[in-house]
């Protein structure tokens, strides 16, 4: 019987994550915790996840396209390589993607914003990392969109993505913004992140080489999962990617 | 070196994302003791929380193509969630401490820029009294980590994100 401790995944790096408590984001006020979170040395709860396969959970990759009818907006694909924090690619781990039209509407019954919806646009994917940690989609580029947290105030365009990786601790869920937006330098969401590059990081950058010829712009997102321990070199670990 | 991409709010609409059969972890045949796990989630101003995401991993049972381990649902408009699991058993611990059967929840939500992060444990358990993580939290708080029988095969666990009664949250 393995009698070893799981290796545990690292802090996160100081100023690189959100805030619980963000006053400039109002929903911040009544849900963050007030007291200190608890320290909790990772068990074999927090290194090991889920694993999601496309056999059980079938990508849905164009979402540009709903029973083959094309969404009004500008076709976009999106590329990227998913790394942990020791450059080691995450294979085959599954990225949930949603995102508002191209008129800055969410298909979403809360969403009350005075724009078209688009009946060819439902706003939802999910795509799987190929064995070198790469994915790619295919949508529309989302609309910037008004919402209530302060007068005026305005999302930039983005693109939700969820990841698991290997463990539950290196679950995340971010967003993915677009390059020279001028909203990114007026919202909360985004700058409450106190590090000035953790912020960048979540710029995507134009690439001409994703870009298609005659039919799509091409961006590149690549996200780093949590690195595991102080140890890179390590004896093998049932946990990682097996599936 | 590269550093984890930052985290964001999950916002309002991620119900896009949402399959309710995700909300039972048996979907897929798993055999085994069936539990039904439930909360209500609120704010610092007791207000339901009707928008979130709660999730649960466990280690134990392990997962399989019959049980994913994991299960999602959202909470409905009195901030009430609803799963359905097996119920886990002991697993080891740090050194060579056991743990109490206990899952791991995660709560995304607008206004939460991170998720949060608690654990759920089983009243009556007597590995609850020898639990490191329980062990490490003030009696008076440890309370909020322990779901209670709520009917045949259901358990509740009611979330408190702010103020008295706060739950406690885990840094991992």
């Amino acid at each position: 019987m393995d009698t070893s401790d799981p290796v545990p995944f690292r802090p996160h790096v100081a100023g690189t994550q959100p805030p619980y408590d963000a006053p400039p984001y109002r929903s911040t006020g009544l849900r963050h915790p007030a007291l200190p979170v608890v320290p909790l040395p990772h068990t074999v709860t927090e290194t090991t996840g889920p694993r999601f396969s496309p056999a059980q959970f079938p990508a849905v990759a164009d979402i540009s396209v709903v029973d083959g009818r094309q969404a009004v907006g500008e076709r976009i694909i999106v590329e990227g390589h998913v790394t942990d924090e020791d450059g080691r690619p995450v294979p085959h781990t599954m990225l949930e993607i949603w995102q508002a039209n191209a008129a800055g509407r969410y298909a979403h019954p809360g969403d009350q914003h005075d724009a078209p919806l688009d009946g060819n646009f439902r706003g939802t994917g999910r795509v799987f990392t190929d064995a070198a940690g790469k994915y790619r989609f295919v949508s529309i580029k989302p609309g910037a969109y008004p919402w209530r947290n302060h007068p005026n105030a305005w999302r930039p365009n983005h693109i939700h993505f969820s990841l698991f990786g290997p463990g539950f601790a290196s679950r995340l869920i971010t967003q993915m913004y677009f390059p020279g937006d001028p909203l990114l330098a007026l919202d909360p969401i985004y700058n409450c992140i106190p590090d000035a590059g953790a912020r960048a990081r979540l710029i995507s950058h134009f690439d001409i080489g994703i870009t298609q010829p005659e039919w799509a712009l091409g961006y590149r997102f690549d996200i780093v999962l949590r690195g595991r321990g102080a140890t890179p070199v390590q004896t093998p670990d049932e946990h990682e990617e097996a599936h | 070196m590269p550093i984890a991409t930052a985290s964001q709010t999950i916002g309002p609409y991620w119900h896009l994302l949402e399959d309710k059969s995700w909300a039972d972890a048996l979907r897929f045949g798993a055999e085994g003791e069936r539990i039904a796990v439930s909360g209500r989630i609120v704010d610092g101003a007791g207000a339901p929380v009707a928008d979130a995401c709660v999730e649960i991993w466990q280690s134990d049972p392990p997962a399989s193509d019959s049980f994913p381990g994991f299960a999602r649902a959202a909470t409905d408009k009195d901030g009430v969630f609803r799963l359905v699991t097996l119920k886990p058993g002991p697993v080891r611990g740090r050194g060579n401490a056991t743990q109490a059967p206990h899952l791991a929840v995660a709560i995304f939500a607008r206004g939460l820029l991170r998720h949060l992060v608690t654990r759920l444990y089983f009243a009556g358990e007597p590995l609850n009294e020898t639990d490191p993580l329980l062990s490490f939290i003030a009696p008076d708080r440890r309370g909020t980590l322990i779901a209670r029988p709520d009917g045949a095969g259901a358990w509740r666990l009611d979330i408190v994100l702010q103020g008295a009664d706060e739950t406690v949250f885990l840094d991992v």
